[in-house]
């Protein structure tokens, strides 16, 4: 529909939900949305933006949130992580930076000492799902159809076929796209950026809003670094320009390195078990 | 292109504000998206014609409102203006900044029939 990108209106398909999701269905508002001002609108007869109106019309002022149906959703699954004392990670990345490579080697290596998920996010195919499933893990492949990014209730549906067990990892791997999926919460603790080494320095600047929203970046593929003129030094320094607080963890899913730090980054940030855990959910770990 | 998801929230949540006053045509939506929102105004604008079609806010007019941008220094103490997230503090130079305005986005105004 767009003639920019392509993205559009789609149907949503995800695994376990026996056909395509139109928005309406898919996202309804929860009830539960904060919206910024006024719960009841006031019918009021100010606008100040043109001379405007006939007799017959009226200015209602609305105050609302145009995010605040999918943080509604996020808030939702967040308890829902809570309860199950699941640590869960949103990895947000360009196409192509070895997110899914990276991510079916942390996987094989967490599953047998923790409780491992994975929701894949893609337009099309299930292709990623297909890789993590191999490794043994289950996984839930969302396909977005021409949508750029996960939005929460696909999250929220995705996890009703992805029984949450108490103390394990839950991985989402969004749809690669650098630019939306930083404005959509999806209920996740982290996001996790990751930018490999056969990309430019300046992605940071370029893409400020996606590396201010993670609290991790990943820097993939650093077994390539001798055969390129990348400034590792210059890429973290541009990393932290945007975002101060960001952690930068050197890795290579393909020869290993950096992986120990990795493992024990998310060791560390696994909720600690609640007595609650594995319970109805109703009840949040502390 | 997450332009296209705001401009349907944008009409899910006219169309309910309408609906709820009884009413059966909207003709005008003013929205409030901050400059540092990171939204491509002219790709919302178009993306709100092609979410509003076969809807009540069919042919409505989109007027946008774009604050600027604001952060409060840590190491001056005071709010400063920021054209972008990757911008240091234009007084010090300080990336020690809290966002405090310019990422605004929701429907403030709905005009019904």
């Amino acid at each position: 529909m767009c003639t920019t990108c392509g993205c559009g209106t789609d149907h949503v398909h995800i695994d376990g939900v026996g056909h395509p999701l139109a928005r309406a269905e898919l996202a309804p508002l929860t009830g539960g949305e904060k919206f910024a001002a006024i719960a009841s609108p006031q019918a009021t007869g100010h606008l100040g933006v043109h001379a405007h109106g006939t007799p017959a019309s009226r200015i209602i002022q609305v105050e609302r949130d145009l995010l605040a149906a999918n943080d509604s959703w996020a808030k939702l699954n967040r308890e829902r992580f809570s309860a199950h004392s699941t640590l869960c990670l949103n990895l947000v990345s360009s196409p192509g930076s070895g997110k899914t490579s990276l991510l079916v080697k942390t996987v094989a290596q967490i599953a047998g000492q923790r409780p491992v998920g994975v929701i894949e996010g893609d337009q099309q195919t299930s292709n990623d799902a297909d890789r993590i499933r191999a490794t043994g893990v289950a996984a839930v492949q969302v396909n977005t159809g021409k949508g750029c990014h996960l939005e929460a209730p696909m999250v929220a549906r995705a996890l009703d076929s992805l029984p949450l067990a108490p103390g394990g990892v839950l991985f989402i791997e969004n749809v690669g796209n650098l630019v939306c999926p930083a404005l959509f919460d999806l209920g996740e603790a982290h996001k996790v950026a990751i930018l490999s080494v056969t990309e430019g320095e300046d992605k940071p600047l370029k893409y400020p809003d996606m590396f201010r929203a993670a609290d991790l970046l990943l820097l993939n593929k650093v077994d390539l670094l001798p055969f390129l003129d990348f400034d590792v030094d210059l890429c973290e320094a541009n990393a932290r320009r945007v975002n101060p607080d960001i952690e930068v963890l050197r890795i290579s899913a393909r020869s290993g390195e950096g992986f120990d730090a990795w493992l024990a980054w998310i060791e560390q940030h696994i909720p600690a078990l609640s007595a609650a855990t594995g319970a109805k959910g109703d009840e949040a770990a502390p | 292109m997450h332009e296209m998801s705001l401009a349907e929230s944008v009409v899910q949540i006219a169309e309910e504000t309408a609906r709820s006053h009884g009413a059966t045509r909207i003709s005008l939506v003013l929205v409030e998206v901050g400059r540092l929102a990171g939204v491509e105004i002219e790709a919302l604008r178009f993306c709100f014609d092609a979410a509003s079609r076969e809807s009540l806010a069919a042919g409505a007019r989109l007027v946008v409102e774009q604050p600027d941008g604001q952060a409060w220094c840590m190491p001056c103490s005071e709010t400063v203006p920021l054209s972008s997230l990757a911008d240091p503090c234009p007084r010090c130079g300080s990336h020690q900044l809290q966002v405090t305005g310019g990422n605004e986005l929701k429907v403030r105004e709905v005009e019904i029939h």
